[in-house]
């Protein structure tokens, strides 16, 4: 690749390029020029800025496959994984504008704080083993299984997440809103043969804000993985939703032939306990901040596991003071790599600040 | 001290990027179109239905799906399957019985709410291209919580279908006993068409088998949801095409009964 003279392209041609530069206190579109060679990717082409013009040009990324979900980005106002697009789908003459995803707080050029969706994901339960079946004992059929399987190619790019208006037009729905890529894991799980949990639907209507989605399907439109979020996800989910609580013929039928499949569960209902929170037997306050420095929820978190503890965030590098990761060892206060824990933290960590519950400790309680 | 580049504390800010949307391409084309398809289409669904006559080829038993099934007391015999009970006024539509829950299955239907939002709400008007609205609420509220009542709807729509493959049927009739002519296939194409769209819809989908948690369990389900689900993948298409056999059937029939046009005709 890109040797000379290749027959097909015009190796290093220039090409121009706008790059947003900058951080929260603001930035703006700076104009480079660079060499691009035959079959070429974005990323590539970043990189040689990189190594020529830009060399303090932030980027994250990771795998060049369009398997890790780093190094989203937008690229001429479409969300895209920088390295799956091609420099051949634009022409010659065109400026390729590169700006980083616009949902998601910016930490310094083209990266972003993607946190927002760590935060929904430790909110959304987890798979709740069915009772009775030994952990190696699960089997389940193909057919079972097939609609899940379509979520799981998920590579948590969140594409879907940073171009879906709920959030990215409305900053104010972050709370209530969890976003397409929790949507289709909350339908994973729903469609799970072996996922125990009955509230699933309630769930994504009451504390996922599913209902705010109006369906215009931009999520589907940029899902590097083509997973059919709002067909398969969303739709589904919502349907599901509206067995509970809309249909009539639904009702009549369960209520004739006690059917098994779709056990009675509402949110809310009485003499229930919560139904929508992931810990163990909790009815503990629900935190979309992502943690929780209440000390009864501590309390609770030595009896069962509750997701919204504050505990340490892994993989948070340190930064200097002005709150930028130090480029050298020369501008950095100690001689060698920060932890990617954060140097403020010790290890070992106390067990009671980990989020960790033993299978069995119920029973010694 | 030192602090962590990853905490979240607070709303800390985007990036401050002037344009709107950096789109190159001709994002605003597609909703457009639609505004300009919905639009024309409506414009002349309001003029028919309005129009109180034109809908019924005596000849042949053609009736149009826009008066079917005519239950006015203007209506003619052969168009009135279940009696004419409504008062003829004006403002009544001749098929009052079945429009409005055609409309309403069109107006709740998932891909119309997918264009519409689009193309005449804006919100939003492109993927990447902002919202043209300063408060969002989705669907969680009145009126638009109503978009859930899509499925009585198709229970409705699934009976009308069955009307108007009555119709088709009635259809085959001629001044000397049976009869085919074009107006035939018209009207039949239609019907397969709306059979076509209405199974492919996203609640019948889930009510045909996708409500299922064990498929394993429901074999017949679980190849009914396979047929149904391949047909909804076609959902958007079957909406547009089927907008186009009303509007092409409703308007043969009205030339044919108004004698613009004669019916080409196969057999008597
Ligand atoms: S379909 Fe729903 S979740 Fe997906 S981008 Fe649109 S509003 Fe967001
Ligand atoms: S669903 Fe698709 S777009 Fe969303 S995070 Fe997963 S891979 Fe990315
Ligand atoms: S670098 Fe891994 S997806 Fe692009
Ligand atoms: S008719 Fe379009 S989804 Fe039901």
């Amino acid at each position: 690749m890109g040797d000379n003279g290749s027959p097909a392209g015009k190796p290093g041609a220039k090409r121009r390029f706008r790059i947003w530069r900058g951080d929260e206190n603001g930035g703006d579109l700076r104009d480079y020029t660079v060499e691009v060679n035959e079959g070429e990717v974005v990323l590539d082409v970043i990189h040689r800025l990189q190594a020529t013009d830009a060399p303090d040009l932030a980027c994250r990324w990771n795998c060049k496959a369009g398997k890790c979900g780093s190094c989203s980005m937008e690229i001429n106002g479409k969300p895209r994984l920088s390295c799956m697009t091609r420099m051949s789908t634009f022409t010659e003459d065109e400026t390729v504008t590169v700006t980083p995803l616009r949902t998601f707080p910016v930490i310094r050029d083209l990266v972003t704080d993607v946190s927002f969706n760590y935060e929904k994901a430790r909110e959304t339960p987890a798979f709740a083993p069915p009772e009775g079946v030994a952990p190696g004992d699960y089997r389940m059929q193909q057919v079972d299984v097939e609609r899940s399987q379509e979520f799981r190619k998920c590579i948590e790019c969140f594409l879907c997440q940073n171009v879906c208006h709920v959030i990215r037009d409305h900053e104010e729905n972050k709370p209530a809103f969890s976003g397409p890529r929790y949507f289709i894991r909350a339908a994973e799980l729903d469609m799970h043969p072996l996922d125990a949990r009955t509230d699933r639907r309630e769930y994504a209507q009451a504390e996922q804000g599913l209902g705010f989605c109006n369906i215009t399907k931009c999520c589907t439109e940029v899902c590097p993985e083509h997973i059919k979020i709002t067909d398969n996800a969303i739709i589904p989910m919502k349907e599901r939703v509206v067995d509970r609580r809309y249909d009539p013929l639904v009702w009549l039928g369960s209520k004739i032939f006690r059917r098994g499949q779709e056990p009675q569960s509402t949110a809310g209902s009485a003499g229930k306990e919560s139904v929508v929170h992931s810990g163990v037997r909790q009815v503990g306050v629900h935190s979309h901040g992502g943690g929780s420095g209440d000390p009864s929820a501590e309390v609770q978190a030595q009896k069962g596991v509750n997701w919204h503890r504050e505990v340490p965030h892994p993989t948070a590098p340190a930064v200097d003071a002005s709150g930028k990761l130090p480029l050298t060892e020369l501008t950095f206060d100690r001689a060698a790599a920060p932890s990617p824990f954060g140097d403020d933290v010790t290890f070992p960590l106390p067990p009671e600040h980990l989020n960790f519950a033993h299978p069995s400790q119920d029973e010694k309680h | 001290m030192t602090s962590t580049a990853m905490r979240p504390r607070g709303t800390r800010a985007r990036a401050a990027i002037a344009a709107r949307t950096l789109r190159t391409d001709r994002w605003w084309l597609a909703p457009l179109l639609t505004v300009v398809g919905l639009t024309a289409w409506v414009a002349y669904a309001t003029v028919r239905v309005f129009m109180h006559k034109w809908y019924w080829v005596e000849s042949y038993h053609y009736l149009t799906p826009f008066y079917s099934p005519c239950v006015t007391d203007r209506c003619v015999e052969g168009a009135s399957h279940f009696g004419r009970f409504l008062p003829g006024w004006w403002i009544v539509p001749d098929a009052a019985l079945t429009l409005p829950f055609l409309l309403l299955f069109r107006l709740t239907c998932y891909y119309y709410r997918k264009a519409y939002y689009r193309s005449f709400w804006l919100s939003p008007p492109a993927c990447a291209v902002p919202d043209g609205h300063t408060t969002y609420s989705g669907e969680t509220r009145f009126p638009l919580l109503g978009q859930n009542l899509h499925r009585y709807f198709f229970y409705a729509a699934a009976i009308i279908s069955l009307i108007n493959t009555w119709d088709a049927i009635l259809a085959f009739h001629s001044p000397k006993g049976f009869g085919f002519g074009l107006g035939n296939i018209i009207l039949l194409g239609n019907v397969v068409m709306l059979w076509a769209y209405t199974i492919s819809c996203h609640s019948c989908r889930h009510i045909i088998g996708g409500r299922l948690k064990h498929f394993s369990t429901s074999p017949v389900r679980y190849r009914a949801w396979t047929f149904v689900s391949k047909l909804n993948v076609r959902h958007m298409q079957l909406a547009w095409i089927t907008l186009g056999t009303l509007a092409l059937t409703d308007f043969y029939v009205m030339a044919v009964a108004a004698e613009w046009i004669d019916d080409l005709r196969f057999i008597n």
